[in-house]
């Protein structure tokens, strides 16, 4: 018999039903809409400012949100504070993702190995893993940003480093799920090395969890960067970096001068939730 | 006359995918008596489940009815408010679904679970306890009080099954709807748990809705059957009429796939439907089978064939006239290849063993296992789960080592044991086609990306020439080149075994291990995959070693056979030999524990429990705690009987002489 048909769906049907998907789901399209402000923020920061966020003017200091021209009013020095929240976008949305990526990374590297070599390389780096999990996020970004440098590249080094054993728990889960099949085994008898079994045959099946476990350490990179800018680390003083302002402007809330620190960290948190706005969606609609 | 156990009147039911409505039941018409059992027939996706489902009106969220009506015990299930249905369900009907072991709690022992199902009638708790043990006596299981205290997962398969027939027949149901209850037990589980699901029958009184895919389970269990096809009963009627003399196109052509009477690859080649079943949902005005019958003409195209009656039974073709007149399709006559057993084996295992360590425990799961496979031959690997089949695919295979190395040999040349390890033409002389195609392949790989790899990898072929090599692998598992581009998901189950069977053959490999490979596929499917794996044999003088639990299968491609129990070899002998007897008491067994379509089953010889544990098995000879045909004293359980020859050059493991192993009752 040579019985020959196209049968449906096609892989293209498949990733148009994905998308279909996402694209009703409410969650997805309101994180995204924040996200994609944020990210024009960064990118043409002069089309969203209203003012240059370092020019100061010592005769309109303290004013008031929706006065003299500025939306959310000016800090202490004068300078306009909408303006300087859109600016202050751009250090934690670069060094953020940069230190996620960096995580992720090395998170599917660890996460593949353990999963698929198993026996005692799973057992001594899962202990490792525990102990580094362990560890309090900030104080080992403290200790490295004291001892290393105090630099951008230190604190992407640092970030991705703390998470990459979390990624690598994630992942690990899901390449013991994968490796009892068959054809990983079906790898195995051309004797294919296990280097192209981990990442050519296993790693496609498991991009899954991977994304969702991406935009969740996303979101907490945010976060950790913005402790570490508060307690002043990653950024100069006078820089727009929301932790940053949220800092240096925390003195003015005992004057009732209260919005130069709320909105950079309404800012951050606009950017959090969207994170995880979009981390939910991916999470209902990635099939595992 | 009473009112039917369950009746549906012209049910048309959709499933609502993305915004389409996808018609998936077409006016089915059917009606069980009380008492009577009735089994639905059809490939994958005929609707048979959701048929079943209907019944209890039990659907998924986008399950629209469209028109007709379903009355159970005289009740509108249809108009139903959710109480009622509830009520219904716990008091009129119970299901029985394929997988006992996801039907149980794994958390809660046997017996609350069980008392469960009294208590929900209004029993009190003693009064419950009581009728739980009396159900587990009915439904034969020895012990109850030992049952009522384990976690399901401490049970065997066939108990658990027991176990949740005997929660279904708690509330003395009107009907019983059984949705493949025994497809993932052994040949001999399964034949005892038909047995006691008829001897309840006949108790109870209860109707029973049968759906299998196991056209022999149907017969052996059926009063009536329905044959379901793109969602429309096609034909009705009584079981062993319908099953001697289909009247349908359509059943005709279900009942030529499965190799019958003992046919033989060298014999006959086996038919199969050509093309597919519609798509569900698919636009169907006439005929729903017209576009793969056999005696289709103008009328089918433009009349929608109404029900023709005679007798009992009713076929919905118009030209039933013609059906009994269907010739075989004009199959190629096998080609009887002759094995020539004089030069050396291709394959040969010496006295291979293979312990598993298991918290502290040593698993014998091969114990001197000898056998040799020799050029263009299939060696048929049978017995019940646990006998050490896939075991053995895998320590040839190089999964596992066994545990004396240099036991196997493969062209005489000692086998390194992992696969890791063996150099290139070792690796590319044994592969394995695997039973399930969608786990087989990878899900993320074009066929293309599949092929060509294995193409580079085993056949050592550079990447420059890849490309015409890809074509002619392809047409040898009768794809075509549009299949190289997708992906796994875009196949049906049958394309998808062609791939994973192209996959194996790409490195001109001179041992194919066949681990079930036709099992998860329909039987129209199932013969074009033999049909294949014969040929390719034909051409290639490739040896298989074949392990199917479906014997008529195994009888038809293999060669010689090998009867594994509990890790050992009790027989292996030629296949016509090995089935038509004189056999081992336990090959007797299995061989009647399989329910056959022709209907003419042999005396069934039941087997005692369950195959006992490879962590301390019995002493003597393994099977004499099962055998039916222990001697009398005590040899057969103290001295293990040897592997003796026998004319035919096979091997036997029994006390009893060949010449008194004549099938039982001859």
């Amino acid at each position: 018999m040579t019985a020959v048909e196209i049968q449906t769906p096609g892989a293209k049907a498949v990733r148009r039903e994905f998308w279909s998907q996402l694209l009703r789901s409410k969650t997805f399209i309101v994180g995204m809409a924040i996200l994609a402000f944020w990210v024009l923020c960064v990118v043409f920061p002069d089309l969203v400012a209203t003012h240059d966020p370092t020019a100061q003017d010592p005769l309109a200091k303290w004013v008031r949100p929706f006065n003299d021209g500025h939306l959310f009013g000016t800090d202490r020095f004068g300078r306009d504070v909408f303006s300087r929240a859109i600016y202050g976008a751009r250090e934690i949305l670069i060094v953020a993702p940069a230190a996620t990526v960096l995580g992720t990374g090395l998170g599917v590297i660890l996460g593949l190995t353990m999963g698929y070599l198993g026996g005692i390389v799973d057992d001594v780096v899962s202990r490792l893993i525990e102990a580094l999990i362990s560890l309090p996020v900030i104080l080992v970004a403290l200790l490295a940003l004291t001892s290393l440098s105090a630099g951008r590249l230190t604190i992407i080094g640092v970030i991705g480093f703390l998470f990459a054993p979390l990624v690598a728990r994630t992942v690990r889960a899901a390449v013991l799920e994968e490796r009892n099949l068959e054809y990983v085994r079906a790898a195995e008898l051309r004797s294919e090395n296990a280097f192209y079994v981990m990442f050519i045959e296993i790693l496609p099946n498991v991009f899954g969890p991977i994304i969702v476990e991406f935009t969740v350490r996303l979101g907490y990179a945010v976060f950790t960067m913005a402790g570490l800018a508060f307690i002043g680390f990653g950024s100069q003083p006078g820089s727009p970096d929301w932790g940053r302002t949220i800092f240096d402007e925390r003195i003015s809330l005992l004057s009732d001068v209260w919005w130069p620190s709320l909105v950079p960290a309404l800012a951050l948190a606009s950017l959090v939730v969207a994170i995880n706005l979009v981390a939910d969606a991916l999470e209902g609609v990635i099939d595992r | 006359m009473s009112e039917p156990a369950l009746a549906v009147d012209d049910l048309r039911l959709a499933y609502v995918v993305r915004g389409r409505s996808l018609e998936v039941l077409r006016d089915v018409s059917l009606r069980i008596e009380p008492g009577e059992s009735y089994g639905l027939v059809g490939e994958s996706g005929c609707g048979k489940s959701t048929a079943a489902y209907a019944a209890i009106r039990y659907l998924p969220p986008n399950a629209r009815i469209l028109g007709g009506s379903v009355r159970l015990a005289g009740r509108d299930v249809l108009a139903m408010g959710t109480a009622d249905l509830r009520h219904l369900r716990a008091e009129t009907v119970s299901m029985v679904y394929q997988d006992p072991g996801q039907a149980l709690n794994p958390t809660i022992k046997v017996g609350p679970q069980l008392i469960e199902a009294f208590t929900v009638l209004g029993l009190q708790p003693d009064e419950a306890a009581h009728r739980a043990r009396d159900t587990l006596a009915k439904v034969q299981i020895a012990d109850p009080e030992l049952v009522l205290n384990r976690y399901p997962h401490q049970l065997s398969g066939g108990m658990q099954q027991r176990v949740v027939i005997a929660m279904a027949l708690a509330c003395d149901p009107t009907l019983l709807i059984l949705d493949e209850p025994t497809t993932g037990l052994d040949a001999t589980v399964e034949a005892e748990v038909l047995q006691l699901v008829r001897d309840l029958r006949i108790e109870y009184g209860t109707a029973v809705l049968f759906i299998s895919h196991d056209l022999g389970a149907i017969r052996s269990m059926c009063d009536r059957v329905g044959v379901l096809y793109a969602g429309k009963l096609v034909e009705e009627g009584p079981a062993d009429e319908v099953f001697d003399e289909p009247a349908h196109p359509y059943s005709v052509g279900l009942l030529r796939c499965l190799p019958r009477h003992g046919s033989r690859k060298g014999a006959q080649r086996l038919e199969s439907i050509p093309g597919f079943l519609p798509e569900p949902g698919a636009d169907l005005p006439t005929c729903v089978f017209v576009d793969r019958c056999p005696l289709v003409d103008d009328v089918c195209r433009t009349e929608v064939p109404e029900w023709t009656m005679f007798d009992d039974r009713s076929v919905r073709c118009h030209h039933v006239d013609k059906v009994p007149a269907i010739v075989h399709a004009e199959l190629p006559a096998g080609v009887e290849v002759v094995i020539d057993r004089s030069t050396p084996p291709v394959l040969e295992l010496k006295s291979v063993s293979k312990t598993f360590h298991q918290h502290g425990k040593k698993v014998q799961a091969l114990r001197d296992v000898s056998l040799s496979l020799y050029a263009g031959e299939t060696v048929g690997l049978v017995g019940e789960s646990g006998s050490g089949k896939t075991t053995l695919a895998h320590t040839v295979l190089g999964l596992h080592p066994p545990d004396e190395p240099d036991t196997i040999y493969c062209d005489g040349q000692p086998l390194v044991a992992t696969a890791r390890r063996r150099a290139d033409d070792q690796v590319r002389a044994i592969q394995i086609v695997f039973q399930n195609p969608d786990s087989a392949l990878n899900r993320r790989h074009s066929v293309r990306r599949i092929m060509s790899r294995t193409l580079r990898k085993l056949a050592g072929i550079p990447r420059s020439e890849v490309e015409p090599k890809l074509r002619d692998v392809v047409s040898s598992v009768r794809l075509t080149e549009q299949h190289l581009d997708m992906r796994p998901s875009q196949l049906s189950g049958g394309l998808k075994q062609r791939v994973a069977i192209g996959r194996a053959f790409a490195g001109e490999p001179r041992i194919v291990v066949c681990d079930e490979p036709t099992s998860a596929l329909d039987v129209s499917v199932q013969a074009a995959i033999l049909n294949l794996l014969a040929d390719l044999q034909r051409e290639e003088a490739t040896s298989y070693l074949f392990i199917s639990h479906d014997l008529r299968v195994v009888r038809y491609l293999s060669d010689r056979i090998a009867v594994l129990y509990l890790g050992r070899i009790m027989e292996l002998g030629p296949a016509e030999r090995v089935f038509d007897g004189p056999h081992h008491p336990y090959t007797e067994a299995l061989l009647s524990a399989a329910p056959s379509v022709e209907g003419n089953s042999r005396p069934r010889i039941s087997l005692e429990g369950e195959i006992p544990s490879a962590v301390n098995p019995p002493s003597g000879c393994v099977f004499h705690t099962r055998c039916p045909r222990r001697l009398d004293g005590d040899m057969c359980s103290t001295i293990e009987p040897p592997l003796t020859p026998t004319p035919d050059g096979g091997v036997i493991r029994c006390h009893i002489p060949f010449d008194q192993l004549s099938r039982a009752g001859e």
